[in-house]
């Protein structure tokens, strides 16, 4: 694939001189008495090379097609676009482990997404790891991606989707494969929440489980991403804000600067010891 | 008799009389000139229309521009605040909506009426009051639309508008109706363009200028015309489909109800791809025209030209999934429409390396279009080889949608089709004023633009392999985009300054400058043939063309055509006359008498533009109101302007040359009129047919149990009744032709009443078992089916009103009966449509459920 790109690159730029350079001479020379040379000029020039180049690209860019599609992966994972995040759930053989815009795969291993979307459409893209596919509704694409390199390389929505079309990115961490098994391990536990914690207090009285599931508690909302381990994650409201208690504390008071027009409501009355406690308390939830 | 006319034997003109040649002079002027004051908005004739094409065009192209410079200052910088997401999500929503529907593809018309009928020596095209009403319609909708933004509800749902973003009301607003509703109503002024530039390159040829003799200017026009009534009729469609779901909540493109998002994407792109051919040809057609002028002689490889450009217009209209290799297709898919995305190479280098080859066997004169058109090569060129890379799937996969295809189109619009058009702005602009432009400032436009363009552009490509998606209103300091895209910016602002240039050079009074010389370059084409200030009639006698660059092989052709030795050089009866021609040999068959300034037009299209816009607010009985008036304005505008019996039925033309000046069925310009946009028509309906199939391929549980579908019966008994209307409609012609017009009248009463019963049948077919459009796409789409049907038997009942009337006043005679003869032209069409409908709705389901 890198080989495609520079091939096409390079010769790119060489026919670009040629046919350009080709004008500029025409334009500067005059060979009155030789049209039938022009002639032959346009079939070898504007038919003959045009259709050889084109028709070999198409032969090797189908081979690479084939390489970059298999159907089968190492591990499956379901990813379903939403307004504006992305729902992730790595089918394991104990059931299914929910989590939400963030994406850890192990290195080396081909990880095989199975997309889809709830409302319209999205379009799933880690652009250092491989092409894009689109999430749309009624359907299931997939992309395979095979990881070379540990890093986050982050990963975004590439086909525009309305109002915070720009903010629905996400994280996407490789890793070695077993401190991947581990970290997959840990998110497949409930959480361990003391339900007489001040913070998941709050979090009930305000109602943010009819929308939010943390796993192990009553709070079973599907609405929005899944909160069991949500300080796990390296960021906060689908892949914009660093995850530390400050940007928590804004995502729930001050929401409309942070990310407008999104379907969760801002709670600007959450305030003082009730707002530090429901901060804490979701910082805690690792 | 038109068969004995041996253009090559005609007898001598008569000898020049001043006299004779001021008073004929003085006719024309009469029967051309422009109406004076503020009824000058009622003037029909082409050079006015085309001008006001041409600056309102631009002034949308202005508007884009604006809208374009916005984003790039919000894009600037990482993290920008300046702008809101909503009112950035209108901002390039409305830039390229503007830019393709209201610059883009009316600049090509705007031209074209321009000098499309010079070129041909012609003086106007066949239907002048056509161009005027499409002109007004293109002004009420392209403010109607772009007036959104200042009020805050532009549509926002990007150029493409996809489904369900834009077919659910949840996600979308008043935006998508004025997208929907005012871009339908300008695709109503393309198509009448379209039809109007067919009919002129076919019948409106000078006598003699047969097939191979035709300029290449006019050959692009013709294909290009052809791609707008293929490719506009299914966004149309797609268009009515969705604004059903909007409106009515029919089910088309949500998935919870049968429906599905990817039809809207296919109906979308069937034309949209052929569109960036419809902006793309039009310009180098430009570059044709030009390049022989300052080569000094014909283009090498004429016919390979004409014949690449046919083949770009059938393979543009084949690749339009390429648009869409990101959404799951299979394999063989795939590597199809990359091969025919590919194969578009072939042609466009074709009509490239003519282009250098010409240039290599002659002596190139350096001019300010010249130089446009070498900057136009150099960028087109590296907008081909980008072309190239992303209709490669794996690298498209890469790309797509990233600010890589955003360098990539516009690469690919700004060289091919913005600067061939500056240099045709200068290159016409002594045709159009009689005056010359600035060359300093040319040049000085020229590099600021090149320059400004490459610095904006060039800096995208990496931007894009780099990962930033397009549609974005801002990033992150952390995603390193921040320099490129401040290069970019600063970049956009010198093209910006460029053009400001090139349009105080345009604007500049030179009301008192010396008249340029007539053929300011030494061209060879017929429109420098035209004579100077105050001749409105292009050309003082429509001349004898046998050669391909007449003014360079024909030369004692502008002189016999200013002492009016050529045909028509006068205007005993006070009409506005051309000469029609036929297809092939444009052998003289008619003069046809067109329509002079008239307010009939404008009024038509104000109501059209009401009955479009009222609709967007769903104020439907004021919608109704102004839809009687605009048909009201049509029935006038026909009834006074068209189909007129002649005072005499033959005049004398000069060179001893006598034509008939009435003429009716396929010699007649309203005949092919109506042909050609009943073709656009049943395209539309293919549309529909396809929409069909695709759920049926899509969905497996589209088509119910037999039970379920309209029952046979009625449906059948529909099917008869509406043929037998048909039938009755030809019959009614024959009476008529053998002089029975009572007979007649009382077939096309009969054919109206008996149609309408066979529609009320269909009705009752799906509304007997119970079809709800909005509960499942099935539904949706018998509901639609018999809809259109339905309004085309609306359309065929008003028509056999009208021509009941005109054979009742006698101006639909057993002679003079182009009336009749069109209407049953229109009928065979609608018979067509109700065949294929009554095979979709009865006969498909009975052989999938026998089966």
């Amino acid at each position: 694939m890198e080989h495609l790109f520079w091939v096409l690159l390079i010769g790119a730029a060489v026919i670009w001189c040629i046919v350009i350079g080709a004008a500029v001479y025409a334009q500067k020379a005059s060979v009155p008495d030789r049209e039938q040379q022009a002639r032959h000029f346009i079939v070898w020039g504007g038919a003959v090379f045009p259709t050889v180049v084109v028709g070999a690209l198409l032969v090797w860019g189908l081979v690479i097609l084939k390489d970059i599609t298999p159907n089968e992966g190492d591990r499956t994972i379901r990813v379903d676009g939403e307004r504006w995040w992305w729902r992730v759930v790595y089918d394991t053989d104990d059931g299914p482990v929910p989590t939400a815009n963030e994406i850890r795969i192990p290195l080396g291993e081909t990880a095989l997404f199975k997309l889809t979307a709830d409302d319209v459409i999205h379009s799933f893209w880690v652009p250092s790891l491989g092409g894009k596919m689109d999430m749309i509704p009624g359907r299931e694409t997939q992309l395979a991606l095979t990881p070379q390199k540990l890093g986050n390389w982050g990963g975004l929505c590439a086909e525009y989707c309305g109002g915070a079309h720009a903010l629905m990115r996400f994280d996407t961490v490789v890793m070695e494969p077993d401190e991947f098994d581990a970290w997959l391990a840990a998110q497949a536990q409930p959480a361990t929440v003391d339900p007489e914690d001040e913070g998941y207090q709050v979090f009930t009285e305000e109602g943010c489980g009819s929308c939010h599931t943390i796993r192990g508690t009553d709070s079973i909302g599907p609405v929005g991403p899944d909160l069991t381990h949500f300080a796990s994650r390296e960021r906060l409201g689908a892949g914009i804000y660093k995850m530390t208690p400050d940007n928590v504390s804004d995502w729930i008071t001050d929401l409309d600067n942070m990310k407008p027009d999104i379907d969760m409501p801002s709670y600007p009355h959450i305030n003082g010891a009730r707002l530090e406690a429901l901060v804490s308390f979701l910082m805690s939830l690792e | 008799m038109t068969d004995e006319i041996d253009l090559s034997q005609l007898p001598p003109a008569e000898p020049y009389d001043k006299a004779r040649d001021e008073a004929q002079r003085a006719r024309l002027l009469d029967v051309w000139k422009k109406p004076t004051g503020w009824r000058g908005v009622s003037a029909v004739n082409n050079s006015h229309v085309g001008k006001w094409y041409l600056l309102t065009s631009f002034a949308f192209f202005v508007f884009a521009g604006i809208l374009a410079l916005l984003i790039r200052v919000q894009l600037a910088v990482p993290d920008n605040p300046l702008f809101s997401q909503s009112l950035y999500n209108q901002l390039f929503t409305l830039h390229g909506t503007a830019m393709m529907f209201l610059f883009a593809v009316p600049i090509f018309e705007a031209v074209a009426i321009i000098i499309l009928p010079e070129i041909l020596g012609a003086r106007d095209l066949p239907f002048p009051r056509l161009s005027a009403f499409g002109f007004w319609c293109f002004v009420i909708g392209g403010v109607f639309v772009c007036g959104s933004i200042f009020f805050g509800v532009a549509p926002d749902g990007g150029w493409f508008m996809y489904t369900p973003l834009s077919s659910d009301p949840a996600y979308s607003g008043l935006g998508t109706d004025i997208w929907l509703l005012g871009l339908s109503f300008i695709e109503v002024s393309s198509i009448a363009a379209a039809v109007e530039l067919i009919v002129g390159v076919l019948k409106s040829r000078p006598p003699g200028m047969r097939l191979n003799l035709v300029p290449l200017y006019c050959w692009y026009v013709l294909v290009v015309a052809g791609m707008i009534l293929f490719a506009f009729p299914p966004l149309i469609a797609g268009d009515l489909l969705l604004e059903m779901e909007r409106a009515f909540g029919w089910a088309f493109f949500d998935p919870d109800r049968g429906g599905d998002p990817l039809l809207w994407q296919h109906l979308f792109w069937i034309f949209g791809h052929p569109e960036v051919y419809i902006i793309f040809l039009p310009s180098i057609a430009l570059i044709a025209t030009m390049l022989p002028t300052f080569a000094g002689r014909p283009m090498v490889g004429h016919s390979w030209i004409v014949l690449s450009a046919v083949s770009v217009a059938f393979l543009s209209f084949g690749l339009w999934v390429h648009h869409m290799f990101t959404t799951g297709l299979p394999e063989i898919s795939l590597a199809f429409f990359s091969a025919a995305s590919e194969a578009v190479a072939v042609p466009t280098g074709i009509q490239i390396f003519c282009f250098i080859a010409t240039m290599l066997v002659a002596k190139v004169r350096p001019s300010v279009p010249m130089l446009f058109a070498g900057g136009a090569l150099a960028i087109f060129v590296f907008g081909g080889l980008t072309g190239v890379m992303v209709a490669l799937v794996p690298f498209d996969w890469q790309a797509h949608d990233s600010y890589f295809v955003v360098a990539h189109l516009h690469y690919t619009l700004i060289g091919g089709m913005l600067f061939p058009l500056f240099a045709g702005i200068h290159y016409w602009y002594p045709f159009v004023t009689k005056r010359k432009m600035n060359d300093r400032a040319g040049k000085w436009s020229f590099w600021l633009m090149f320059g400004g363009f490459n610095v904006a552009f060039l800096p995208m490509h990496w931007t894009g392999i780099m990962g930033m998606p397009r549609r974005v209103w801002t990033y992150q300091l952390s995603d390193g985009w921040g320099l490129l895209n401040m290069v970019s910016t600063i970049g956009s602002f010198v093209f910006a300054f460029g053009f400001l240039v090139l349009a105080i050079n345009v604007l500049w009074p030179r009301g008192k400058h010396a008249a340029a010389p007539r053929n300011i370059w030494n061209a060879g084409t017929m429109e420098w043939s035209e004579e100077q200030e105050g001749t409105p009639w292009g050309v003082r006698s429509i001349p004898y063309v046998h050669t391909r660059y007449p003014l360079w092989e024909q030369p004692e052709l502008v002189g016999e055509m200013d002492r009016g030795e050529w045909f028509l050089p006068d205007a005993e009866e006070g009409e506005r006359e051309l000469i029609v021609t036929d297809i092939l040999d444009a052998r003289p068959l008619f003069v046809q008498r067109v329509g002079g300034p008239s307010f009939l037009t404008l009024g038509a299209a104000f109501c059209l533009g009401a009955v479009f816009i009222l609709a967007t607010f769903h104020l439907w009985t004021w919608t109704l109101f102004f839809g009687a008036g605009f048909v009201a304005f049509v029935l006038r505008w026909l009834w006074t302007g068209t189909a007129r019996i002649p005072e005499k039925t033959t005049k004398y033309v000069g060179r001893g040359i006598t034509l008939p000046t009435y003429a009716q069925g396929n010699k007649s310009v309203g005949w092919w009129a109506v042909f050609i946009t009943m073709t656009g028509d049943m395209t539309a309906f293919t549309g529909l047919v396809f929409s069909y199939f695709f759920f049926w391929t899509a969905l497996p549980d589209f088509l119910p149990s037999l039970a379920d579908v309209p029952a046979f019966g009625p449906l059948m008994g529909g099917l008869a009744l509406m043929l037998v209307g048909w039938g009755m409609t030809i019959a009614a012609r024959e009476a008529l032709r053998k002089d029975n017009g009572t007979i007649s009248m009382i077939l096309l009463v009969g054919s109206v009443v008996i149609k309408t019963a066979g529609i009320a049948a269909w009705c009752y077919a799906a509304w007997a078992v119970g079809l709800d459009p909005t509960v499942h796409s099935f539904d949706a789409m018998v509901w639609m089916l018999i809809l259109w049907t339905g309004l085309h038997l609306i359309l065929d009942a008003v028509m056999h009103g009208y021509v009941i009337a005109r054979i009742w006043k006698h101006c639909c005679t057993p002679i003079f009966r182009a009336d009749v003869i069109n209407l049953t032209l229109y009928g065979h069409f609608v018979a067509i449509t109700v065949i294929v409908t009554f095979a979709l709705l009865a006969l498909f389901p009975l052989m999938m459920g026998v089966l």
